[in-house]
């Protein structure tokens, strides 16, 4: 049995290093710290670490682990349209709401 | 009938099967996208009653499964690396560790559950009813989207160990593997996912 492939080199040429990979588990790891030293300073903290550190952290695994830095840019887009839509809603929501 | 016609031709467009998984990734974020909107919108009405209910929580078991499930996103990733170098048994150690960091996760989850069980917090709880009505929705919230999680922590488990399976019966290779690539990439969404539930209800609510 033989297997055609329509893209004989299907998988990118580029791949993260292991002391990439390391790196970024690491810094995934401080950022949580840093997440948990800033929710020890209030609410307000909290919330200010939940909207800049934790995007930073889900893009460090997208970027990285789930390998979109090496990606076509046709999966990038789909990802970035997936982002953009999610932030719309958000953004007619609290509109909504501030003027509610 | 000439030799080449009982040729079987394996139709393989692994850049499409990537793109179906992206795409599948896609519905995954807006499942979960829905609900984060939901609970924004809900702590904005009640915040009072969301501080008392993240109250509640165990933020040190909240943060133990962070780094449980960060580490699984490096051994999924240390898996991928590996059968690229076409080390196949360590590429399956480290699909099997992972399975065991879900696991670790799943394990704390149920300590979790079952304290919040203990204390009359469950959904349709006699004690629950008696909250206050924010506090009644931090909690349906709470164990609608951690549960939900936990699903998807116990099918990425079932595929990543389906796929070791897979690698051990050489039906994934270091030339064929996006099967493993697609099992890694559930995987991260699944981390990314609990990257956001963490502060939502453990140390931001």
């Amino acid at each position: 049995m033989s297997e055609i492939s329509t893209q004989p080199n299907d998988h990118p040429t580029a791949h993260p290093s292991y002391r990439t990979v390391i790196t970024v588990w690491v810094a995934l790891v401080v950022l949580t710290g840093c997440l948990v030293f800033l929710s020890h300073f209030g609410l307000r903290a909290a919330v200010w670490g939940l909207l800049t550190i934790t995007p930073v952290k889900a893009a460090l695994v997208f970027y990285f682990f789930m390998h979109l830095r090496y990606e076509d840019p046709l999966l990038k887009g789909v990802m970035l349209v997936a982002i953009i839509t999610l932030l719309i809603f958000l953004v007619l929501l609290f509109s909504d709401v501030a003027f509610a | 009938m000439s030799t080449e016609s009982h040729a079987h031709a394996v139709h393989r467009d692994d850049f499409g099967a990537k793109l179906g998984m992206w795409l599948f990734l896609v519905t995954e974020i807006n499942l979960f996208g829905g609900l984060f909107i939901a609970y924004s919108y809900m702590r904005h009405k009640y915040p009072a009653e969301f501080h008392h209910g993240g109250a509640e929580l165990n933020a040190t078991l909240g943060v133990t499964n962070t780094i449980v499930l960060l580490t699984s996103s490096l051994t999924v990733v240390l898996a991928i690396m590996a059968m690229q170098r076409g080390k196949a048994a360590l590429s399956r150690a480290y699909l099997l560790t992972t399975v065991g960091f879900g696991i670790t996760f799943l394990v704390i989850k149920t300590f979790e559950w079952s304290a919040k069980f203990h204390h009359g917090l469950y959904p349709s709880a006699p004690h629950l009813g008696t909250l206050p009505h924010g506090e009644q929705i931090f909690f349906g919230l709470y164990f609608t989207m951690t549960g939900l999680h936990g699903l998807h922590v116990l099918v990425g488990m079932c595929l990543l160990f389906v796929i070791s399976n897979l690698v051990k019966s050489g039906k994934i290779t270091q030339s064929k593997y996006v099967l493993l690539e697609n099992g890694g990439l559930y995987w991260h969404l699944v981390d990314v996912i609990w990257i956001f539930l963490l502060p939502l209800f453990y140390l931001a609510a």
